[in-house]
């Protein structure tokens, strides 16, 4: 449980923070919370010459709200999600997924900037940017891009993210109506055996809009577009319920662990969008 | 002071804070302040590192391993290997199950995981880049996991063995054989259950797992080549084993080894062993003149040192109709791993195992075990529990309950109706225990009325009619267990560890001014024997608990002992406290006597002194004799006061206890809670009722853990695939459920104090508590066994295999 031997740079602002990822290229990486790099490099699974520190670059932090425009900085901690008034009114569905990533000890230092750009299928934030919609904002070499949450995500740990970039910013317009994460797990500290974050509106007894997306059942995040839509103009009843589970199904693609089979984790799967579409639709 | 009024004899009895007393743990002042002092924390001037490079194949030969590159990293200075082993005869090393295990790979690998090279370097950082650099050419071979496969296979695991058909444990009968077994009347047990009214037959398997401390192994070796002497710091559950061991593996005589087994975090059973780092490290403290440490990481553990469990139980349970059982068979195939490195007593290679009867009057029993050997980790220990009890009990209690199914009967009667009866002991067992008391009806009747046992059932019945209507997908199980241990092991004309035979000891110094000192041959790994070893001697010499000192496991001071392990220590070496404490009483008298100017037989004790018998005014303290013994010549009595006592244990004692847990599974996802846990433990005389409770919440956390998630898995290739937290199940405080603590007190009528043990009690009564609750769910839909853990997609699975999915 040693890793390899590193350089460690801490640079102050998001422009030396690029130029030595420029400079040192494949071998330097960007380190966060280092709650999901740090084991990697232990198990000598990720071989990282160069850690780049983003801790001390101030304007990578914070939570802001807007016109309806939440924004936050990639260093945020999970543990700044739960505890941000302002974010817990303007987009509660943040709060109550952060609680369930982790542990305490975890979150405290852990980042959503980390969260997201890591590409663990495991990552429970992911599915919830590509849910909310948000963008990411990518500061490099060339300068700065934004890219959707929802073509972010290529492969396990493959993202549009180029290696000489940073993530610096998420935004997303303040969601309305109802909403639910949903997840489950093994135990507290474990990763998804299947979640599902979803968005709603209700317009007349009838939903109006769905934004449904999966956690660790494919490897990347899965926004399940159909099903939403199978919800919008219905009110929710048994049988457009079961007809979202199952568009929701035929886009995930879960593979075997510990966690258990492959029958298992789509009854699971299934089970947990219902909970979700249930929670969320109460919730509007 | 004059003026103050005397102490009542109850103010006395309380100032001591002896026997039933929730003292609080000295211990914890220091572990809850970041003071304990681990092996780890054990720093020596010019100490270097040292640490393994592992196999990452199941079974390969190993045919070069180049060390050049690795001796090029700053900082290693060695890499050992088992040809540089061999000239010292220390490639190999004998395991305590009679059978010997590679310290490092000697041409093949038999498991993933094993040690291949040691690699000694200035510090832990070095010593991981050596390891990465040193290069192994492995040629994979066929891999066996499935041990009922390995006794079939022409794969021949153990090369080292070929041709030889007697091991130590009798005939081999395959080359991947390692021993049968067997113990009880086959014949009369075949006879018994062939014509018997009524038969269930079930396979119960106790899967593999791991002990998993908190604290992992590791030891630190220091060779002073000017003196000769080896000092060997470890997590050692069992420090003078280990020295007798070093000594006879090494030659370096015994005097001249100190052990030293500082706090430990945890054992369970892992921490019990020998294992290939330690004897590394001493050999590289021998060739560098260096000190060495060596200290597991979390999946060096996990892969690597001792396992436990893995018992495929095959079971037949006989009765007549009205449920009198008439008989029991069972034939386990046990998977050893690699090396039978067991931590049994010598003649016992299936352990206690032949518990198997349990609470339960049952006529004739017959159980036969075949150990075999598999591309796994070796071991097989007691992870806490007393030598293959919690199997036992495991299968028991799974069997009761698959009877009572086949029966039609509800699973408390037919226990009800088997008990041993409280008139009946000291009983004999069909398989050949002499349980010393009991009284399992009184037990079993309060935990089913504390429970409410008739409204659970009740409301069970109701929750399935609902489940069937569509109004729940919840299910309500109710989780039974009576549970008999065999534990303090034991009495050396049957019990004896590599041929040391497994009594415990006890040094007591009393000193001048009244306070003392007491030394074991025990070593506690979390126990709180300072806590309670005094506790037992306050009541038995009149001194308070919180001025006697309890130590243990330095072998250069305490007295020879075997250990702690498989709840012995109360049971033997308590024993031995006590008796020590009685020849100080004796000598005591004598002084008292002298002083008060009367015969020995005038005084009597009353608490914490000698007083004149009729006179109860004119009496001498403990506190007042001591110093007397030291400064005043008595005539014939010679000065000091000390005694130490070596304790053989006439019998086992045979702790027991009534567990309910009542568990909500929801079908649809294989998600449990638990609603409720009652545990009524009898574990004899209570010395610490807060200390028990808190050995009780800890079992049956770990009880928790294995019934509902912990397991050492492997891929059909031999993969580990369970060697983190992430995978390896230990319980937060957020699963964790509240558990009831109750208890009855049937004294062990042998030990001097009637205490029997109750560390392990929650690990071998929880864990089919928490197993039968989840069957029993399923039981109105027909199901009968279904293997541990139950983890979530597990429970899944029987839901589903019983088409409750729809
Ligand atoms: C015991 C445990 C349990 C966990 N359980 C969960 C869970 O249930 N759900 C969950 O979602 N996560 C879980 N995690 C992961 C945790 O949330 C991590 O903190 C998170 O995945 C990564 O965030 P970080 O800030 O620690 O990033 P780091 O580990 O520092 O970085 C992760 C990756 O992202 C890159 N990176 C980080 N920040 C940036 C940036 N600003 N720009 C570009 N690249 C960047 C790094 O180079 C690295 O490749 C768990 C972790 C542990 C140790």
């Amino acid at each position: 449980m040693i890793p390899a031997a590193f350089d460690y740079h801490r640079p102050a602002d998001i422009a030396s923070a690029v130029a030595l990822l420029q400079e040192l290229g494949d071998d330097a990486r960007p380190l966060a919370g280092g709650h999901s790099l740090i084991p990697m490099m232990k198990l000598r699974m990720a071989s990282v010459e160069y850690l780049i520190d983003l801790q001390d670059i101030d304007e990578l932090r914070g939570i802001s709200v807007s016109d309806g425009i939440v924004s936050i900085g990639a260093m945020t901690t999970q543990h700044d999600l739960i505890t941000d008034a302002a974010l817990a009114e303007a987009a509660p569905i943040m709060r109550e997924a952060a609680l369930q990533i982790a542990d305490p000890q975890v979150r405290y230092v852990g980042t959503l900037g980390g969260n997201v750009a890591n590409g663990d299928p495991g990552n429970d934030m992911p599915g919830l940017m590509q849910c909310l919609d948000a963008t990411f904002t990518l500061v490099g070499p060339g300068g700065s891009r934004d890219v959707a949450a929802r073509d972010f995500y290529e492969a396990a740990y493959m993202t549009a993210r180029e290696d000489d970039e940073i993530l610096t910013r998420v935004t997303f317009a303040a969601p309305t109506g109802g909403y639910a994460y949903e997840k489950q797990k093994r135990k507290i500290g474990d990763y998804a055996t299947a979640a599902a974050a979803i968005q709603m509106t209700r317009d007349d007894g009838l939903c109006s809009s769905a934004a449904i997306a999966l956690t660790n059942l494919s490897d990347v995040p899965v926004f399940a577009k159909a099903a939403g839509a199978a919800l919008v103009g219905t009110s929710c009843d048994a049988s457009a319920v079961t007809a979202a589970i199952s568009a929701a199904l035929g886009e995930i693609d879960p593979t075997e662990d510990n966690r258990g089979p492959v029958e298992f984790k789509l009854h699971v799967a299934g089970i947990v969008i219902l909970r979700a579409i249930e929670r969320a639709w109460s919730r509007t | 002071m004059n003026d103050q009024t005397p102490p009542t004899r109850e103010e006395r009895v309380a100032g001591l804070k002896g026997l039933g007393t929730s003292r609080k743990r000295v211990e914890d002042a220091r572990f809850t302040q970041g003071k304990g002092n681990y092996v780890d924390d054990v720093k020596l001037p010019g100490m270097l590192f040292g640490d393994f490079v592992r196999s990452p194949y199941a079974h390969a030969r190993v045919a070069a391993i180049h060390t050049e590159e690795a001796l090029k990293v700053p900082g290693v200075l060695a890499v050992l290997t088992a040809k540089d082993l061999e000239p010292l005869n220390l490639h190999w090393m004998p395991t305590l199950a009679g059978d010997k295990q590679m310290v490092l790979a000697d041409g093949k690998v038999l498991f993933q995981g094993q040690e291949v090279a040691f690699v000694v370097a200035t510090d832990r950082y070095a010593a991981a880049d050596g390891i990465a650099a040193v290069e192994v050419d492995y040629q994979e071979l066929p891999v066996l996991t499935n041990p009922f496969e390995a006794l079939e296979s022409d794969v021949v695991l153990r090369e080292d063995l070929e041709g030889q058909t007697e091991g130590a444990h009798g005939t081999r009968k395959h080359h991947n054989h390692i021993f049968l077994w067997e113990e009880g009347d086959q014949e009369a047990t075949e006879q018994a259950i062939g014509s018997a009214e009524v038969v269930a037959e079930e396979m119960v398997y106790y899967h593999r797992t791991h002990p998993c401390p908190l604290e992992t192994c590791g030891c630190v070796a220091s060779m002073d080549k000017v003196n000769g002497k080896l000092t060997l710091y470890g997590t050692f559950q069992a420090p003078h084993v280990v020295r007798t061991v070093a000594s006879l593996l090494s030659g370096i005589e015994e005097h001249n080894i100190r052990v030293i087994s500082p706090d430990i975090g945890g054992g369970f059973g892992n921490k019990v062993g020998v294992y290939p780092g330690y004897v590394c490290s001493i050999v590289a403290s021998i060739v560098t003149g260096k000190p060495v440490k060596w200290i597991e990481n979390r999946m060096d553990n996990l892969m690597a040192t001792a396992f436990a469990r893995d018992y495929w139980m095959k079971g037949k349970i006989s009765a007549t109709r009205e449920g009198k059982i008439t008989g029991l068979a069972c034939h386990v195939v046990a998977d050893h791993g690699a090396f039978d490195a067991c931590a049994d007593p010598t003649k016992f290679p299936a352990g206690f195992f032949h518990i198997c009867t349990g609470s339960y009057d049952i006529p004739v029993a017959y159980v036969g075990v075949d150990g075999v050997y598999t591309n796994k980790a070796p071991g097989g220990v007691a992870y806490r529990c007393s030598f293959r009890v919690t199997e036992a009990a495991y299968f028991i209690e799974r069997m009761i309950e698959v009877l009572a199914i086949e029966l039609g009967m509800d699973a408390a009667e037919l226990r009800a109706k088997n008990f041993i009866k409280a008139d009946q002991f000291p009983y004999t067992s069909a398989l050949g225990w002499e349980y010393d008391s009991g009284d399992y009806h009184t037990a079993w009747n309060k935990a089913l009325e504390a429970v409410d046992y008739p409204g659970l059932r009740r409301e069970q019945a109701e929750r399935v009619e609902a489940f069937k209507r569509g109004e729940t997908r919840k299910l309500l199980g109710i989780g039974l267990t009576h549970f008999t241990e065999i534990v303090g092991a034991g009495p050396v004309k049957n019990c004896d560890i590599l041929g040391m035979g497994m009594f415990d000891s006890c040094e007591i110094r009393i000193h001048p001014t009244g306070s003392a000192i007491a030394r074991l041959g025990t070593i506690s790994q979390g126990q709180g024997h300072a806590t309670t070893f005094a506790q037992i001697l306050a009541s038995e010499i009149g001194i308070p608990a919180d001025s006697i000192t309890i130590e243990e496991g330095d072998t250069d001071t305490a007295p020879y002992g075997l250990g702690t392990y498989g709840s012995r220590s109360t049971p033997v070496a308590g024993a031995a406290t006590a008796m020590a404490g009685r020849k100080i009483r004796a000598k005591a008298q004598m002084i008292a006597a002298y002083l008060l100017e009367v015969h020995d037989d005038d005084v009597e004790w009353d608490v914490d002194r000698f007083a004149v018998k009729g006179a109860p005014e004119r009496f001498k303290t403990m506190a007042e004799i001591a110093y007397a013994s030291y400064n005043q010549a008595i005539p014939g009595v010679e000065p000091g006061l000390e005694a130490v006592s070596y304790y053989d244990p006439p019998n086992m004692t045979y702790p027991f206890g009534a567990y309910i847990c009542v568990m909500e599974i929801d079908v649809d996802t294989g998600v449990h809670e638990i609603r409720q846990f009652y545990a009524l433990d009898d574990c004899g005389t209570r010395i610490n009722p807060m200390v028990i409770e808190g050995q009780v919440h800890g079992g049956l956390t770990e009880a928790l853990a294995i019934a509902m998630g912990q397991e050492i898995a492997y891929d059909e290739i031999g993969n580990h695939k369970t060697a983190t937290f992430m995978d390896f199940f230990i319980p937060t405080a957020w699963e964790t459920p509240n558990y009831t603590t109750d208890h009855t007190v049937t004294p062990s009528p042998h030990h001097p104090i009637g205490a029997k043990g109750v560390g392990e009690s929650p690990n071998v009564g929880g864990v089919p508590a928490f197993s039968n609750a989840v069957h029993d769910a399923f039981r109105a839909f027909g199901l009968r066994q279904s293997h541990m853990p139950h983890d979530q997609w597990r429970i899944w699975k029987i839901a589903h295999d019983l088409g409750l999915h729809g």
